[in-house]
């Protein structure tokens, strides 16, 4: 009951408060991007060649590919062989020893409120910390592993776990699948691993922080999320990166796989820098995200929060294959200042009886641009197909855009699909309601967007709604009045 | 407590508030009737400071200070509140972080700290009995979906949760139903301790059975022109307004009745 107010305790004027950088020695890739760079960084990660020859027929099909024109905003110019793919900090911690993890690196993350260390250690959430392009310190993994549950870097999966990881990589996401994921495949460096066995229940949070800290790179992390009969976990992300005049690329890849009576909950907490307020600087988020709904009875719910970013692009969708599955997208874009977002949802009908509900809460300030673009397909052989979907979008001042682009594609008579959109502005008298109670016009927008926002909010896990909530009002500072 | 003088405001261009005068002590119940249009609501915008509404003479001061110079917010924090005759609906808000967050604000200019989350409850409790309010309306959230009454009422328990020094209730009676208005009159005359005032915008005496002004007046276009006791509003039922309307042109006349 207090968030709302602890909201707006901590509202400051702060413009992005982690825009910090680390100094500390990294071992970073020769500028460029061939062949040669793939063998390199699969080398330093020490790869069966399986996994090596796999990211070559990535990095050939990468080259073969064209950038996307169909977005709704202009497409940057990004000279990949300017930068690098790889940057580590040069001092290698140890695995499964968070004392040997630089201190300079336990300060970073404790400042960005992810502390590492056993004493400090949020308690019921698990999290594996990546920085730049490696994964520095995953939290409770002995704990975790008594359940059998693995989670870990990437990295140590593909030594520890490689047949796990050869069973399932790639296998929701293609490298062909896009040029993002394409360019991924080829030079993901870290990211997380989770495999949950049958029949466990994830006793806590797992969360993967990503940092990106050195210039000149990109970040390219891939994650894989197993989650095998009748087990449940659910998975939040969260990422930050230090305030640059130039862009930086981040192109992740997301894979879930849920088997039969498998849920998985996955969320996101996109905070990367977003640019100044003339647009520039900032991250590129260019994500592939994406689910399946393996087994029959399977749920895959997918939350975010993008704040950050100065382009954000992504798709988080399902492929409901298995029948009676369910597949969710909630949503809360928002974008300020110079800002984009082209984000939305694909949900796949292939089983029968399948389900999907898709809430996106757009809200643009500033010169801000928003779009939802969400396609909902029906397949001949998914009988009693039903979606929900509700697009809303909220506009504070008269600069911003708001746009939609809801695609329906129906092969089976017997699919049920709604679609809901509104769009609406922040009221004078709203705020005049408001002020006349005693409460300033920041802090009443405020309250207004999270009252918005509130049925995504929602579906975050208790520790990080809160901090959405914050961060959303945070985001906001200086784009009302 | 409230000393308006000379007050002039207009809206688009337009003179709505044509010099008007009302001094309110501590304590006192007035009332303001008047017909559609001859700005009651104006006034209550004008005094807490609505963005559209532009002061183009006279003044209001508020306990000493010059309630026009502030923002919305910090005149609330003083102490002046409105009910408005349009509660409007913000979703998604709960009603009790809403106020909870007003509350703090409101301690917060007077330099007291947040209010415990224990202390708070309680008080929330005691105003829900108080006011005969129905629990589940405050936890919903702030005005969504209430029917008409239903706003009226909320906006009667934020006015008793926040305890403001001077009320401004407009048309809080129209849209209650006739148990309703018992309550809720009942309500503001428990909330009433001798120190703080209330401002009673209605267009029916039946109200003023209930909560009996120590003063009632008349606003037409614009000015007060004619101020009495309670028996006033009996001869305005009575007669309507159109006997004052022919001599509302002498408005010297109407300012010596005033109540000093
Ligand atoms: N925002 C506005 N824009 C234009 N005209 C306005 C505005 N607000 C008030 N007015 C006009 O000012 C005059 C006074 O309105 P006001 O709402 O104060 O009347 P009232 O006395 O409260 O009437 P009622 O008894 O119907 O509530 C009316 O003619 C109204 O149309
Ligand atoms: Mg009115």
């Amino acid at each position: 009951m207090s968030t709302d107010l602890d909201i707006l305790k901590d509202v400051s004027t702060e413009e992005y408060k982690y825009g910090f950088t680390t100094n500390i020695e990294m071992e970073m890739a020769p500028i460029g991007l061939n062949e040669d760079t793939v063998r390199y960084i699969s080398a330093k990660k020490n790869e069966p060649e399986w996994l090596l020859e796999w990211r070559l027929k990535a990095y050939r099909q990468f080259e073969k590919m064209e950038w996307p024109s169909w977005q709704n905003f202009e497409m940057p110019s990004m000279d990949l062989q300017s930068i690098s793919f790889y940057a580590a900090p040069r001092k290698k911690a140890k695995l499964n020893s968070l004392e040997e993890v630089d201190p300079e690196l336990l300060a970073t993350f404790e400042k960005l409120g992810i502390p590492l260390t056993e004493q400090k250690m949020l308690a019921g959430v698990a999290v594996d910390a990546v920085f730049d392009s490696v994964s520095v310190a995953t939290t409770f993994k002995g704990k975790l592993k008594e359940m059998g549950v693995i989670f870990c870097s990437f990295g140590e999966a593909v030594q520890e776990y490689p047949d796990l990881v050869k069973k399932f990589l790639g296998t929701v996401v293609p490298h062909t699948d896009n040029i993002f994921a394409a360019l991924n495949a080829a030079v993901f460096s870290d990211g997380s691993f989770v495999y949950i066995p049958k029949g466990v229940r994830c006793p806590m949070e797992l969360s993967t922080y990503f940092r990106i800290n050195a210039e000149n790179t990109g970040q390219f992390e891939r994650t894989l999320i197993v989650a095998d009969d009748d087990s449940y976990v659910s998975y939040l992300e969260g990422c930050t990166a230090p305030m640059r005049d130039e862009n930086q690329l981040h192109a992740a890849v997301v894979e879930l796989i849920a088997l039969e009576n498998a849920e998985i909950k996955y969320s996101t907490v996109q905070n990367w820098y977003p640019g100044d307020k003339d647009g520039k600087g900032g991250i590129y988020n260019f994500v592939t995200k994406r689910g399946i709904c393996k087994g029959v009875n399977s749920k895959i719910s997918w939350t975010q929060v993008e704040t950050g970013s100065a382009i954000t692009w992504k798709y988080p969708s399902v492929i409901l294959r298995g029948d009676n599955s369910t597949g969710e997208f909630y949503s809360v874009a928002l974008t300020k200042n110079k800002q984009v977002a082209d984000t939305g949802t694909k949900m796949y009908h292939i089983g029968k009886n399948t389900r999907s509900r898709i809430i996106s809460k757009g809200i643009s300030a500033g010169e801000g641009q928003n779009s939802y673009r969400g396609l909902v397909q029906v397949g001949s052989g998914a009988d009693n197909a039903r979606n929900f979907t509700q697009c809303d979008s909220l506009l504070i001042g008269d600069q911003c855009g708001a746009h939609t682009f809801p695609y329906i594609e129906s092969k089976n008579n017997s699919a049920m699909v709604e679609h809901e959109a509104t769009t609406s502005k922040i009221g004078e008298d709203q705020i005049f309601y408001l002020n006349q109670r005693g409460i300033d016009t920041e802090k009443a927008v405020a309250l207004i967007v999270n009252g918005y926002a509130k049925e995504v909010l929602n579906q975050l896990p208790m520790e990080f709604a809160v901090e959405a909530q914050k961060l959303l009002a945070i985001s906001l500072e200086g784009s009302v009045g | 407590m409230l000393s308006i003088k000379n007050l002039k405001a207009s809206v688009e261009g337009k003179e709505i508030l044509k010099g008007l005068n009302l001094e309110v002590n501590a304590g006192e119940v007035h009332a303001i009737m008047g017909p559609n249009g001859s700005g009651k609501s104006t006034l209550a915008s004008v005094l807490t400071g609505k963005e559209a509404y532009d002061v183009t003479g006279g003044q209001a001061l508020f306990e000493g200070k010059d309630l026009l110079d502030l923002s919305p917010e910090d005149r609330a924090r003083e102490g002046v509140f409105l009910a408005f005759q349009y509660p409007v609906e913000i979703p998604g808000v709960s009603n009790i972080n809403f106020l909870k967050t007003a509350l703090n604000e409101i301690r917060a200019y007077k330099g007291l700290p947040n209010l415990e989350a224990k202390e708070f409850l309680k008080l929330l409790k005691e105003k829900q009995k108080l006011l005969e309010f129905d629990a589940a309306l405050a936890n919903r959230s702030l005005n969504e979906g209430f029917s008409g009454g239903e706003k009226k009422r909320n906006e009667i328990f934020q006015l008793a949760m926040l305890d403001p020094k001077l009320a401004i209730l407009d048309e809080t009676d129209s849209g209650l139903d006739i148990d309703a208005l018992r309550i809720v009159s009942r309500g503001v005359n428990k909330l009433r301790n001798g120190k703080n005032s209330f401002i009673i915008i209605t267009h029916y005496q039946r109200l003023l059975e209930y909560i009996v002004p120590d003063f009632v007046h008349v606003l037409y276009k614009g000015q007060i022109v004619k101020s009495g006791t309670k028996e006033l509003a009996l001869e305005l039922e009575e007669k309507g307004y159109d006997w004052l309307k022919e001599d509302s042109h002498e408005t010297e006349a109407a300012e010596i009745l005033l109540p000093r």
